[in-house]
């Protein structure tokens, strides 16, 4: 085990830098149109809502895999180059949108009517209401499982071994092969996804409890 | 209190790591030859991504080539005429793991003879001698492997082939992608995501024979000898193998094979591939 850490921590490194990458990204992007969708979803206008649905069940409901692979495969020959990381953080930025405005629309709606009714009776305007009064409220409510969103982000991150994006798992599929020490290439491989994912994790039940 | 209990809690998961690595040093030492008569099976692990060798035929629902009938064959020899051989799919990566955890009693799958593996496998003689190649899109400036070897070239290879790592040395600036199996990789170089697909003459000639606007260049730049592989310490199966080889060699069932399979390639050596 700590043969393969030492033969090949180059290689390792590259492949932790690129799913750190990935993940941050995909998380980043993942969130603001996570959210954007989710308002979609409680905004009085029914076209943005029907949009909004499409988006959500669509990418939801597709597996990971796919979507990293149409992104890959499919793009290319018809509109643009990507790269393997390029289209698997793509993919897995669409995907886990999807979920991330399922739950942060659950959040919203489970701020009372009476905080809206205020803050537009005081003057503000919706969006104001909105970013000012709901959002606040609605991200507290939705703090674990969002957390359980960003921890499956970074799991789900190893879709780039599939598409060429260099990342833990697919330097860990070469070293695996090349070494034929299958058994401990995979339990670090393993061990630094626990490296991002715990301390993630922690955090996130940390700001449970600060806010909640 | 609560550090240790996380102490607790690591040296747990630190524990079972260790044992489950002990269960995975014993590993299954039984005698493959044995088993698989008391069985009347055979288990072979296979390609089935790679045509002409191993490739999945969607109507039948099994998989038909080279690789499939030498393995066939040899398990009559082997077993007996009655023997049943059994396929397993398999893939570069995944091969010598199923092979050592006893998923499977031997590997035909395109599967070239090196050094490195013949430290964990054993491998039988020679079956087929296949040479590494490019496959480009038609009227690709790429002639050989020197046209490969500059800066902005990308080369698309299978993980945990030998391809992949012979690659690196003859075209050491250019970079190199590995996908899953040679399907994928082919459809990567139809998407633009490489400026050639390198493997073995043998499965890119299959490629080009299904795909026209693609086609094969440079010739061998490797000497690539497949072998069949078992588990070390199986000897007794390995020599029956090598045994049901050589016989086959001999009473033209080998030739035959190849000529069922190969014949109708063009540009196809079929006397540089039955080398031994």
């Amino acid at each position: 085990m700590i043969n393969v850490f030492t033969q090949h921590w180059q290689e390792l490194l590259v492949g932790f830098g690129n799913t750190l990458l990935c993940s941050v990204i995909a998380l980043f992007f993942s969130l603001i149109i996570g959210s954007t969708f989710a308002i979609f979803e409680v905004l009085p206008y029914k076209l943005l809502h029907i949009i909004g649905r499409i988006y959500i069940e669509v990418f939801r409901n597709i597996p990971l895999l796919v979507i990293g692979m149409f992104f890959y495969i499919v793009v290319p020959q018809f509109i643009v180059t990507l790269d393997g990381f390029t289209a698997g953080t793509i993919g897995l930025t669409l995907y886990t949108s999807s979920f991330i405005a399922e739950t942060v629309r659950a959040g919203i709606q489970a701020v009372d009517d009476g905080q809206m009714e205020g803050a537009r009776a005081n003057g503000l305007t919706f969006m104001q209401a909105m970013w000012h009064i709901i959002l606040p409220q609605a991200f507290r409510y939705v703090i674990p499982p969002l957390g359980n969103q960003f921890i499956n982000l970074v799991k789900n991150s190893s879709v780039l071994a599939f598409v060429a994006g260099f990342d833990l798992m697919y330097q860990g599929d070469t070293i695996a092969s090349t070494t034929f020490d299958t058994f401990n290439t995979y339990i670090v491989v393993g061990i630094l996804y626990l490296i991002i994912t715990l301390p993630l994790s922690y955090y996130m039940r940390y700001l449970e409890k600060k806010l909640a | 209190m609560k550090k240790l209990k996380a102490l607790l809690v690591l040296t747990g998961m630190l524990l079972l790591t260790l044992t489950l690595s002990a269960c995975s040093a014993e590993s299954t030492q039984q005698n493959a030859l044995k088993r698989s008569q008391a069985n009347n099976t055979l288990t072979w692990g296979v390609k089935a991504d790679t045509r002409l060798f191993g490739l999945m035929d969607i109507k039948s629902g099994t998989i038909k080539g080279f690789d499939i009938d030498m393995g066939k064959e040899i398990t009559k020899r082997v077993l007996g005429k009655k023997g049943h051989a059994k396929f397993v799919q398999v893939t570069s990566k995944t091969r010598i793991p199923l092979l050592k955890n006893g998923n499977i009693d031997a590997i035909i799958a395109t599967m070239t003879i090196t050094p490195d593996r013949a430290k964990v496998v054993d491998f039988s003689k020679v079956y087929f001698a296949a040479g590494q190649s490019l496959l480009v899109k038609k009227g690709s400036p790429i002639k050989d492997v020197r046209d490969l070897n500059k800066d902005g070239m990308t080369v698309l290879a299978v993980k945990g082939s030998t391809s992949a790592v012979n690659i690196q040395k003859y075209a050491p600036k250019a970079k190199v992608l590995e996908l899953e199996d040679y399907a994928q990789a082919f459809t990567a170089l139809k998407s633009g995501q490489g400026d050639a697909m390198t493997t073995d003459n043998g499965i890119l000639f299959g490629i080009a024979s299904e795909n026209p606007s693609y086609h094969v260049v440079g010739g061998a730049f490797t000497n690539e000898p497949y072998g069949i592989a078992v588990d070390k310490q199986q000897t007794q199966l390995k020599n029956k193998i090598d045994q049901a080889i050589a016989e086959m060699r001999k009473d033209g069932t080998y030739e035959h094979l190849l000529q069922k399979w190969f014949g109708g390639i063009a540009g196809f050596d079929l006397k540089e591939a039955s080398q031994q």
